[in-house]
């Protein structure tokens, strides 16, 4: 099943710049390869992701075939206060997953 | 004489060959599908050379996961910031590789992910700032081993 790896440090000084690392496992088929027999494999890809803080969107991205298997995810986010990063997976066939990572911001 | 004529037979062959060999390609972004992507994001904008930093090897022996780093140069203040950030690319079967839109505290204008390249080809990074301008870097890459977008499995 989907699973993912979330890398937040577990505390920062107020103010300071963290970097946020995401992974989400999945195929992300691109919809352009073929089987044997010459049918199409049909896309199966994430289309979007989300990062919100303490539930304030920090950010957002729209995904393509063209970003590799299993998506790895990196970019950077200022804290000001104690709290908790909710993370938002959404793709083809339904599929939809979430992960949280707390952070002491002193 | 007779040499000319086969001579010529083979050109026309080999030019036929050339030609079948193209209408075969695989459907993939155009220069022109790259060029109405881009439109597609900045509008009738002026697209500027420069700010951005788009770090990808420039020699990828798997197309498959190429790690690609995007960079701006700005203060990231709330007046003078970078909203978003769009990535293309001239020879996948689709120009659109990703958007990330980066919210008000980012603190950092960076963002790292693993793309797919199908085959050597240009990389496009366009930056929107919060006063609309846009910004871009391009990178040629080399690719050795294609993302496998024709594979059959």
């Amino acid at each position: 099943m989907a699973s993912a790896l979330i890398n937040v440090p577990a505390k920062a000084k107020r103010g300071d710049i963290i970097e946020i690392k995401t992974l989400m496992s999945h195929i992300m088929e691109p919809g352009y390869r073929h089987r044997a027999s010459g049918e199409t494999v049909p896309r199966d890809i994430i289309t979007g992701f989300t990062c919100r803080f303490n539930g304030t969107e920090v950010f957002r991205a729209d995904l393509f075939p063209a970003i590799a298997a299993n998506p790895f995810i990196t970019f950077f986010t200022t804290v000001t206060e104690s709290g908790k990063f909710e993370f938002e997976w959404i793709g083809d066939k339904g599929f939809a997953e979430t992960a949280s990572a707390s952070i002491a911001v002193e | 004489m007779h040499d000319e004529s086969t001579r010529r037979e083979f050109f026309g062959l080999a030019g036929g060959a050339a030609m079948l060999a193209v209408t075969l390609r695989p459907a993939e972004a155009t220069p022109a599908m790259l060029a109405s992507a881009i439109r597609n994001v900045v509008g009738t904008a002026p697209v500027q050379t420069g700010k951005v930093k788009l770090e990808i090897p420039p020699l990828v022996e798997n197309g498959n996961t190429v790690p690609m780093t995007v960079s701006v140069a700005s203060p990231m203040a709330p007046e003078d910031r970078v909203r978003s950030i769009h990535v293309f690319n001239e020879k996948n079967p689709q120009p659109n590789i990703g958007n990330f839109y980066l919210g008000p505290q980012a603190g950092r204008a960076q963002v790292s992910t693993r793309i797919r390249l199908a085959d050597s080809q240009k990389v496009v990074a366009i930056a929107r700032l919060s006063d609309d301008s846009f910004w871009s870097a391009s990178v040629d890459v080399v690719v050795t081993l294609a993302a496998c977008t024709e594979e059959v499995i």
